[in-house]
């Protein structure tokens, strides 16, 4: 019903108003995208929305630009895929506005008209007008860095203490009295040799050994 | 634990102090984590899917059963017989093979250079992953904000991130660039966290394997139980595992299953050699081999599942974007409603289209959407990790979580094989005695860890990855089949089968059968000069080559380029340098040998006769006596 209400008022002026036309843009809307499940078929009802936000901030921003009316914003070549053609003309309809000025203005607002239907850029798009990309929020000390300081000290410190308990446990081992250890090695070094090749007598070791009688656990480690 | 009790030998009273493992899961464990590492993550699925799938596996048990576990056992036996690092053992072998442990020792210092970059990089991406969204989940914007930064655009966020802000990659090895000091903190980071592991040898590293060497299995079960759940995994599981005999026939697919096993095992490195001389000389050293072969194995398998049951699902929903893509194209030139194209209408509707308005729908110039190219969009190495994955992780629902999660497992899976190369640099210089007795062994491996830093600082600048490249290429290849086909021939044929299946059964109780024997003596060394030769042949027929450029939107594919003439130069030193110790330092032992024979004047040799073993041949036996 509107739809078609519009059809006729737009179609006085359809020669200022075609696809590829001067000062002409064309917007693709998908609905079902952005709404999923929740898109109800009220998309001429969308139209006519968009055409009048688009209308007030064109107007907000070119204060020059007095008068102009939502009338002034022609509608073309509105397609199933929901994609339409618009242009905006000056109060005696004779002429568009130069893409410029719309393009700046929707640029300018364009946060406010996606969040005015609940769209964003890719849900509503205005061909040929390039939409500003929000940048990421970067915090001002990157994260990495923050975790990576806190491993580095952490392994600093560990290395500090693990050097000092070692220099520790030297200390400690030197104090010992070393004559204890050198009878010790003394006696279990003698060996005999005889023509230059050592004897191997059944270990001298304190309480013997005897390999001859070695049992099957003591042969293989366990676990 | 049963040891062998034994005179200790004149003046060496270290043997006492030699440190041990606290228990045999200490030594398992590190063994394993040695064994296991990267390769068994991005190098091995790869292998299989470009392979023939499960056809692979016929190549890789041959070889894992006839070169693998036979060079394995030869390595742990050794260092448990001799308790010396790789330089000792081969020095106490015959010291013509002692250019056999110089060169282990060698490739194992050059090895550590660029493994620790490689865990930089890691380190870099775990250090990033604390934040949501993934800082290589969307581009950088463009100067005026309306866009993002054209050389992301061209390619895809997640090699931008890699090639750009990580490694801010020159286009050529001839441009250094300058040093990236993100990347060089994160490198002193981790030489950091390696001498606090390796601070006081294995007695340090001990009480960290136990965690470095689990958690990488406690993540890869998560990552399977995840990746089988996801949509896609199945298709992607059936592509790798879809076996495919034909290309059996193909020598390259045999080739590259026997380096594969050589490399996973970490063989002829001196590492087992170095962590196997800790242990008690009776020790069954035949049952270790082959536990650790089988479990480095499986994880390779096992691995091998989680990874493409996950890169299954980013194949799938690559194709699905693809689809929702050209859907989109359509709908908008056709002027259809908005989703009124489901993925499954649009090859019915394409054909429709292509017989009604064929004109308009060629100008769309659609990409074509086959489930089947996107999963061979698979890749290895630093590209499957740092592209392909962390990719495909973007689109798992908790992304940050799964990033973490991945890179510490990649992170303790490199630190845990770092320990195993460190070990076969730090325990040759404690046996040879390289700084005096009183100097602690802090110092010594901080004085190594911060020498290999320095070095790696090359690998920080923007062109270090082709380094890397060049490093992993021919310093580690080579050399080290020729250093494991001299310890193969040096144990069997200069130490003899004899004597050594004599101290084995010594160690172990067994005498070795038949299929060590038969391996040792003529399969194994056979494999290894087949190998050799065809790494040869193969080095030959594909001229150095491949250097990145800046178009690498094509990745995976790169664009091929000869390297300059210095670098080529560099490249001979890498491969040749290490194996020409062997000769060297063969050849520089005949003078002293005659002057020794010179000096006895006709008394019969005693050193050099063949020693018969003895009952109970203690760390005495050992004839580093005549070491100088």
């Amino acid at each position: 019903m509107w739809w078609l209400l519009f059809f006729l008022v737009t179609a006085i002026r359809a020669e200022l108003c075609q696809p590829d036309a001067e000062n002409a843009f064309k917007v693709r809307l998908s609905i079902r995208t952005a709404l999923g499940d929740k898109a109800v078929s009220g998309e001429p009802a969308k139209e006519y929305r968009i055409n009048k936000v688009v209308f007030l901030w064109s107007v907000k921003i070119s204060p020059n630009r007095r008068g102009i009316l939502i009338s002034h914003v022609l509608l073309c070549n509105i397609t199933q895929r929901v994609s339409f053609w618009f242009v905006v003309t000056d109060p005696t309809k004779n002429y568009t506005l130069p893409a410029d000025e719309i393009q700046s203005a929707i640029r300018m607002n364009r946060n406010r008209i996606n969040s005015a239907f609940s769209l964003n850029d890719q849900t509503l798009e205005f061909l040929k007008i390039p939409s500003t990309l929000a940048p990421p929020t970067d915090p001002s000390v990157p994260i990495w860095i923050i975790i990576f300081g806190v491993v580095f000290c952490i392994v600093i410190v560990a290395i500090t203490l693990l050097v000092l308990s070692g220099i520790r446990q030297r200390r400690r081992k030197n104090k010992e009295p070393s004559e204890v250890d050198d009878t010790e090695d003394k006696s279990e070094n003698t060996i005999t040799i005889e023509n230059g090749i050592p004897c191997d007598p059944l270990d001298t070791k304190g309480w013997h050994i005897n390999d001859t009688f070695m049992t099957e656990d003591e042969r293989l480690t366990p676990l | 634990m049963a040891s062998a009790p034994g005179p200790d030998p004149p003046g060496d009273s270290s043997e006492d102090e030699r440190p041990k493992w606290d228990n045999k899961l200490q030594y398992l464990l590190s063994c394993v984590g040695f064994a296991v590492g990267l390769g068994n993550i991005w190098r091995f699925p790869y292998l299989c899917q470009s392979h023939g799938g499960g056809a692979f596996l016929i190549p890789y048990l041959i070889a894992l059963a006839f070169e693998g576990i036979p060079l394995f056992h030869i390595e742990l036996a050794i260092g448990q017989r001799l308790r010396r690092g790789s330089v000792g053992v081969w020095k106490a072998i015959s010291p013509y093979l002692g250019g056999v442990g110089l060169g282990c020792f060698t490739a194992s210092f050059l090895i550590s250079l660029y493994y620790n970059t490689v865990l930089t990089w890691v380190l870099w991406y775990l250090l990033n992953s604390f934040q949501h969204p993934l800082p290589w989940s969307t581009c950088p914007l463009n100067l005026n904000q309306t866009g993002f930064v054209e050389e992301c655009q061209g390619s895809s966020s997640v090699s931008y991130f890699w090639y750009r802000q990580t490694l801010n990659i020159t286009a050529d090895i001839d441009y250094s660039g300058s040093i990236q000091w993100r990347l060089l903190v994160c490198l002193a980071a981790c030489w950091a966290v390696l001498y606090l592991c390796v601070i006081r040898g294995i007695e340090s590293t001990g009480k960290v394997i136990y965690f470095t060497a689990l958690f990488p299995y406690l993540v890869l079960t998560i990552f399977l139980i995840r990746g089988l759940t996801l949509p896609g995994a199945t298709e992607g599981l059936i592509y790798l595992f879809t076996p495919n005999m034909q290309t059996l026939q193909s020598p390259r697919v045999w080739l590259d299953a026997a380096t594969q096993i050589f490399f996973s095992l970490s063989l002829a490195f001196g590492g087992h050699i170095a962590l196997a001389s800790y242990n008690p000389p009776r020790n069954d050293c035949e049952k270790d081999a082959v536990t650790i072969a089988l479990i480095n194995s499986m994880t390779s398998l096992y691995a091998s599942i989680a990874v493409f049951s996950v890169l299954g699902f980013k194949a799938a929903n690559d194709y699905g974007h693809c689809l929702d893509r050209n859907i989109l194209s359509l709908t908008n030139e056709f002027d259809f409603p908005d989703q009124s194209i489901s993925r499954d209408e649009y090859a019915a509707v394409l054909t429709h289209l292509n017989a009604t308005q064929p004109e308009r729908l060629a100008g769309l110039h659609l990409e074509s959407c086959r489930l089947q190219d996107f999963l061979d969009k698979s890749a290895s190495g630093t590209g499957l990790a740092f592209i392909v994955f962390t990719e495909a992780i973007l689109h798992m629902p908790g992304a940050p979580a799964w990033a973490v999660l991945f890179f510490s497992m990649l992170f303790t899976l490199g630190l845990s094989s770092m320990f195993g190369n460190i070990e076969g640099v730090i325990t040759p210089l404690l046996d040879m005695g390289v700084l005096p007795r009183w100097v602690p062994k802090e110092i010594l491996t901080g004085t190594v860890c911060l020498l290999c830093f320095l070095v790696a600082t090359c690998f920080t600048l923007q062109s270090g990855n082709y380094w890397l490249e060049v490093f992993d290429k021919y310093a580690a290849s080579l050399n080290l089949i020729i250093f494991a086909f001299f310890e193969v021939i040096g144990v069997v044929y200069v130490y003899g089968m004899e004597r050594f299946c004599d101290d084995i059964e010594w160690m172990t109780g067994r005498r070795p059968g038949l299929y060590w024997r038969v391996t040792w003596k003529v399969i194994s060394p056979l494999l290894l000069l087949t190998i050799f030769v065809a790494y040869i042949i193969y080095q030959v027929w594909t001229a150095l080559s491949m250097a990145e450029n800046s178009q690498y939107k094509q990745f995976p594919s790169r664009q091929e380029k000869s390297y300059p003439g210095w670098v080529q130069a560099i490249c001979g030193l890498l491969s040749f340098l290490p194996a020409l110790l062997v000769p060297g330092v063969a050849m520089a032992q005949l003078p002293i040998w005659r002057r020794r024979k010179q000096k006895r004047g006709g008394q019969p040799d005693m050193e050099n006769r063949p020693r018969e073993p003895m009952a109970s041949p203690g760390p005495k036996d050992r004839p580093s006596s005549r070491e100088e």
